[in-house]
């Protein structure tokens, strides 16, 4: 009983899954309509062509008794009708060809815009390798299987519609016994794809765990080796992989079932054709010439149905790609703008953080009643243990996260009544972890201002210390840089980070841990240059170098989520507290 | 592709019994017309009912039979793709596993995702249709030419023809799409590495404003892609129409001078209608053969980017597997003339010399691309030297097996990253054998102990790839009480604790002393506080040794170390100490 409705749930989750494809092709429709009409056209004439032929037969009666010119005749049209089918079945071809592969492109598109939609929390906490199969496999099975199998699958039709009316043309009975049989076929195929359909989901979950597994181990080669975790590594991919095969062989074989079946209904159809056939001719209401169009029928009225059946792996593969990448683009977005996004023209960095909790999971309330107000053009520095908060700070004030209660104001404006882009644009951030993408050292550098002249480019890498290093590299400022490049020093890295925001000149600024990979030489330089751009500014400074902490206006000590100290560094030195503490620890002898 | 076929000898059972199955179907499938031509000739010409039902019956045991074998081939075409592209996977990732860094640098891990994904995909598609299809469809044409001669040796001439020039057209269209499937699995790379780009950089992508941009980037690949993948669509639209007006041009020829034979009285009607039966299951063959020659294509581009990673070699490679002998009295490290530069570049690490002895802690600073990672990198040959060498225990790294090499040391790299699976998990990188307790220590060496014991789950807690469920210091921590674990005689700090606060710092450096004995430690910091206390500081400036001594000494005669100091300490502090 439960397994029935399970499988009627599963149908209509099918159906909706194949409406949504077509959704996305409808953009084309006009090439849709193209490739039908000309499937219809083609079938048409393919169809024609037989009867034509089976007619030139018909006047070759025997020795002596050939009709050279109605026989001359019939082939010159059967010649023009193949030119013409054969025209069609090619246009019909580019023309599916043109509307699955765009579709496709259209969904991936969907795809990638839907990782710069959904909230960040999505992104943090699923494995890279599994969406990217998303973008890269699942899409393309999509192309290949769904798009292709449903023009077969129309032509298909229409084939079989055709042939029936041809056939009920030539001799109403017969078309009976093909039309009784046939559908046997059809049955055979839909219990098979049921079989099999489980399978199918499985191997595109565990195709999407693989590229998972290779994005995380490839990706830290250097640690793998450093272990010597390459048996292991190897033993877990294997076991994997040989889950992949397992379900893979499984769906491959069930779903293979489906052709040879159908084929051994349609040799049944053959031999009841030709039976019927024989005894319809012995009984004198056919003729010999009228069969063997009639078994050319028969076959090319099973033929669609090999054909339909023959696409069911891909069909299958489809679908279950299909439901992942739906998946993705059905999980939530993160909330929209608000229509009346408020706007700060001119920023002065006034920031009050007003009884604002949250929590990463509901279960774990991490901050609880925080309350901060900040002077316009504060330099605050934010220290504590690990894992107390710090970087939660930054993820909330730029909303890559948004509090679960409370509000934050940025001059007297609620940033949850701003744009995001026009909050994010508002701050400059240097994060610890230095993201650099495959494009040349000039276009990383002027990545938030794209149109940034040469000099303007130049000037920032000089205040980020880094422009004579880059002028050493093979191809200068054109250097191609790679995202896990090796020849760059993770303090190089850091250094073009911050080029990057010092290009944007940005009203406030945000640096978490930015300098920690750069020697303090080149860092002491490098704060004085940020403390001319952030003159009068806001600014937010996560660090652990006390020489950076020392200067700031305003300190924030927090431990596990909460602010438990604040005040300048003479202030808090005098607490003599938790501060007082952590700052001595730098001297204490080891 | 040929190469690849080693794969395939595990399944020598499933490649002959697969085809052979389907060639006996493939044979009964060619009796079928033969069958009817036979029912309408003799059964209907001599109005014999019980001959008619006699063949009939024939035919339905036959089509029984061809169903059974069709599956035992379906069965052996299952297992021997599925398992060709298995063994191909895991053959390609032990191969990736022998790559150093400079090798995967060259390919990238996105490539290697889509290789190992993608186009194995595609070679085992192309498998499962070598079994089931290629023997089967050229047997079904030879046979339909066969068939056609013991019918009419004249006209047969006729299906040589068509057959020839439909061969010619699959050469023709197979030869000019090949480059087009290359540029499409070339294309398909870039969509997957501008996806990771993406993924990995979502944070600052967001913070610029970059999200239309980086649309636009994609889009133009994307774009890309499916207008080459329509270019190839296009050629390969080709090949049924060409493939069927040569057929069908073949039948009207048939027809017409099999007319003629008629009229002589060389041929029967029925026999005309057998050799068109013949000539449209040529067709319907070379429809196959033409499908598969897409498949084909496509796999040999594929095939060629999965070798191209085969035959990647490993710029580090091990020499010697042999155990060496150790010299008890030889420093635990030695640096002799070593020189390195990366590939293109000039050098990075320039003459540098060095020993430490068991048991002492070195410092390494220096300015921003001084080669101070660089250096260390050196010593697990993450990459080999360009010249001089490096000694442990007064052998030659190159020497030791990697096994040996990498035992004997721990590193802890610059960036703190942890693998899905537990804290556990993770602790037992090292050494997988590792007892509670072993792992409990570290973690207090680490200072870890504390923060992992507060989780609710203990070093139960499931960290997610990278470890990006816990902070950067929490991270930090438990990358340096992963490499502890495997208690090395050498252990590699590369700046292991810029996430650290200074207390966790202190403390850390402090129970890494009092705790390990004996160990040797390689301590690459920018933190002067951090190596002041070593017992030698090495001091790195453009790649080359500007200096090397305890604190005091360097204070004195070392210009750079000087002035690192004072860009930390107060000057008072820098004399005091």
């Amino acid at each position: 009983m439960s397994k029935k409705k399970t499988s009627k749930k599963d149908k209509t989750k099918r159906t909706q899954t194949v409406k949504r494809i077509l959704k996305y092709a409808s953009p084309y429709r006009g090439a849709i309509a193209g490739a039908m009409i000309f499937a219809i056209l083609y079938v048409v004439l393919n169809l024609t062509a037989p009867v034509l032929i089976g007619y030139a037969i018909d006047n070759a009666i025997e020795k002596g008794k050939v009709d050279f010119a109605s026989i001359g005749q019939l082939l010159l049209m059967t010649g023009i009708t193949i030119l013409g089918c054969s025209v069609f079945q090619w246009l019909m071809g580019m023309f599916v060809n043109s509307v699955s592969y765009l579709t496709v492109r259209d969904i991936r598109s969907d795809v990638f815009r839907k990782f710069n939609s959904v909230p960040l929390k999505y992104i943090d906490s699923h494995p890279h390798g599994d969406l990217i199969s998303r973008v890269i496999n699942d899409s393309e099975s999509i192309g290949d299987g769904l798009l292709q199998g449903i023009t077969q699958l129309f032509s298909g039709v229409v084939m079989i519609l055709c042939t029936l009316a041809f056939m009920l043309m030539l001799n109403p009975f017969i078309a009976l016994v093909v039309v009784i049989i046939t559908p046997l076929s059809m049955f055979v195929a839909a219990f098979i794809t049921r079989l099999s359909q489980r399978q199918f989901r499985e191997q595109s979950e565990t195709q999407g765990e693989l590229s998972a597994y290779i994005e995380e181990y490839v990706g830290q080669q250097k640690l793998v080796k450093a272990f010597g975790y390459e048996e292991q590594a190897q033993k877990s991919f294997e076991e994997i992989n040989e889950r992949l095969r397992q379900c893979g062989q499984k769906s491959q074989f069930y779903s293979s079932l489906a052709n040879p079946s159908t084929r051994f209904v349609n040799g049944l159809v053959t031999t009841a054709v030709c039976i019927t056939g024989a005894v319809s001719v012995i009984g004198g209401s056919l003729t010999i010439g009228q069969i063997s169009a009639f078994i050319t029928y028969a076959n090319q009225y099973t033929k669609p149905f090999n054909e339909v059946t023959g696409v069911i792996p891909q069909l299958q593969t489809a679908l279950a790609g299909a439901d992942r990448v739906f998946a993705l683009l059905d999980k939530p977005d993160q909330l929209p703008d608000p229509e009346d996004a408020k706007d700060i023209s001119q920023c002065k960095g006034k920031i009050d953080i007003e009884n604002v909790s949250f929590s990463y999971s509901p279960d774990k309330p991490l901050i609880n009643g925080f309350e901060l107000h900040i002077r316009p053009g504060s330099r605050v520095a934010i220290v504590g243990p690990t894992g107390c908060g710090k970087t939660t700070f930054i993820n909330l004030l730029m909303r890559f996260y948004d509090a679960t209660g409370g509000d934050i104001k940025i001059d007297g404006t609620s940033i949850y009544s701003m744009k995001r882009q026009k909050l994010r644009s508002l701050f400059g951030m240097v994060l610890q972890e230095s993201w650099l993408y495959n494009a040349s050292v000039r276009d990383n550098i002027s990545y938030g201002k794209p149109d940034a002249s040469d000099e303007e480019i130049i000037k920032a890498a000089k205040k980020a210390h880094i422009h004579r290093f880059i002028q050493r590299m093979p191809e200068g400022y054109d250097t191609l840089i790679t995202e896990d490049g090796a020849n760059l020093s993770q303090g190089q890295r850091q250094l073009m980070c911050i080029a990057r925001v010092m290009l944007c000149d940005p009203p406030m600024l945000i640096l978490d841990e930015a300098t920690s990979s750069i020697d303090t030489r080149t860092e002491i330089k490098i704060q004085e240059a940020f403390n001319a751009m952030m003159k009068g500014r806001t600014s937010f400074i996560v660090a652990h170098r006390l020489s950076t902490i020392k200067e700031a206006d305003i300190i924030l000590v927090m431990k596990d989520g909460d602010i438990i100290e604040q005040g300048s560094h003479a202030e808090l030195m005098s607490k003599n507290g938790f501060y007082t503490n952590l700052y001595n620890s730098q001297f204490a002898a080891t | 592709m040929f190469r690849l076929r080693r794969f395939l000898k595990h399944y020598k059972l499933q490649l002959v019994i697969g085809p052979l199955c389907k060639l006996i179907e493939a044979i009964f499938e060619l009796l079928i017309p033969l069958i009817t031509a036979d029912i309408i000739d003799n059964g209907v010409k001599n109005n014999d009912l019980d001959y008619v039902f006699q063949k009939g019956a024939l035919m339905i045991l036959l089509g029984v039979l061809g169903l059974g074998f069709a599956l035992v081939c379906q069965k052996s075409a299952s297992i021997a793709s599925q398992g060709f592209g298995t063994r191909v996977r895991n053959a390609m990732f032990r191969h990736i596993n022998t790559f150093s860094h400079r090798e995967l640098d060259k390919i990238g891990t996105p490539s290697l995702i889509t290789r190992m994904t993608n186009d194995i995909n595609r070679l085992q598609l192309a498998v499962a249709m070598l079994i089931r299809l290629v023997i089967r469809a050229p047997f079904l044409v030879a046979g339909a030419l066969i068939m056609a001669m013991t019918i009419d040796m004249r006209l047969s001439l006729i299906f040589f023809g068509a057959a020839l020039v439909i061969a010619l057209i699959l050469f023709v269209i197979m030869t000019r799409s090949v480059p087009f499937f290359k540029r499409i699995q070339k294309k398909l790379d870039d969509v997957s590495l501008i996806s990771r780009e993406n993924l990995s950089g979502n944070r600052v992508i967001r913070a610029f404003g970059r999200q239309e941009k980086d649309e636009a980037r994609f889009d133009d690949n994307n774009d890309e892609l499916a207008h080459t993948a329509v270019a190839a669509g296009r050629l390969s639209a080709l090949l049924n129409p060409l493939t069927y007006i040569v057929a069908q041009g073949a039948i009207i020829a048939i027809v017409w001078f099999g007319s003629g034979y008629v009229f002589t009285g060389e041929l029967m009607p029925g026999q005309i209608i057998a050799l068109v039966n013949y000539m449209t299951q040529i067709l319907l063959a070379m429809i196959v053969v033409s499908n598969l020659v897409v498949i084909f294509t496509n796999a040999s581009a594929s095939a060629a980017r999965v070798n191209e990673v085969f035959d990647t070699k490993p710029s580090v490679v091990e020499t010697n597997n042999m155990p060496a002998k150790q010299d008890d009295n030889a420093p635990s490290l030695e640096f002799r003339n070593v020189s390195f530069c990366y590939e293109g570049s000039g050098h990075a690490l320039r003459e540098i010399s060095f020993t430490a002895e068991k048991g002492q802690t070195i410092g390494i600073i220096g300015g921003t691309g001084s080669g101070k990672s660089t250096l260390v990198n050196l010593i697990p040959r993450f990459y080999d030297v360009s010249e001089g060498e490096i000694l442990v225990d007064g052998i030659n790294v190159k020497d030791y097996s990697f096994a040996q090499l990498r035992k004997k040391t721990g590193i802890v790299p610059q960036k703190a990253e942890l693998f899905s699976g537990t804290i556990e998990d993770n602790m037992r990188w090292g050494k997988k054998d590792a007892t509670d307790k072993e792992i409990k220590k570290a973690l207090k060496i680490s200072q870890s102990y504390e923060f992992v014991s507060k989780l609710p789950e203990k070093t139960h807690k499931k960290l997610t790839a990278g470890g990006k469920n816990l902070s950067g210091g929490q991270r930090q921590r438990l990358t340096i009480a992963r490499a502890l674990v495997g208690s090395p005689e050498i252990l590699i700090l590369d700046d292991s604790a810029s996430a650290l606060d200074f207390a966790t710092d202190a403390a850390l450096r402090k129970a890494l002393r009092e705790e390990t004995k004996g160990m040797t430690v390689i301590m690459v910091s920018q933190r002067v506080g951090t190596i002041r206390y070593a017992d030698k500081i090495l001091v790195l400036d453009g790649g080359e040794l500007a200096g090397s001594g305890t604190h005091n000494e360097l204070l004195q005669n070392c210009e750079v170390y000087r002035e690192i100091c004072l860009s930390q300490l107060k000057a008072e502090e820098v004399e005091n100490k």
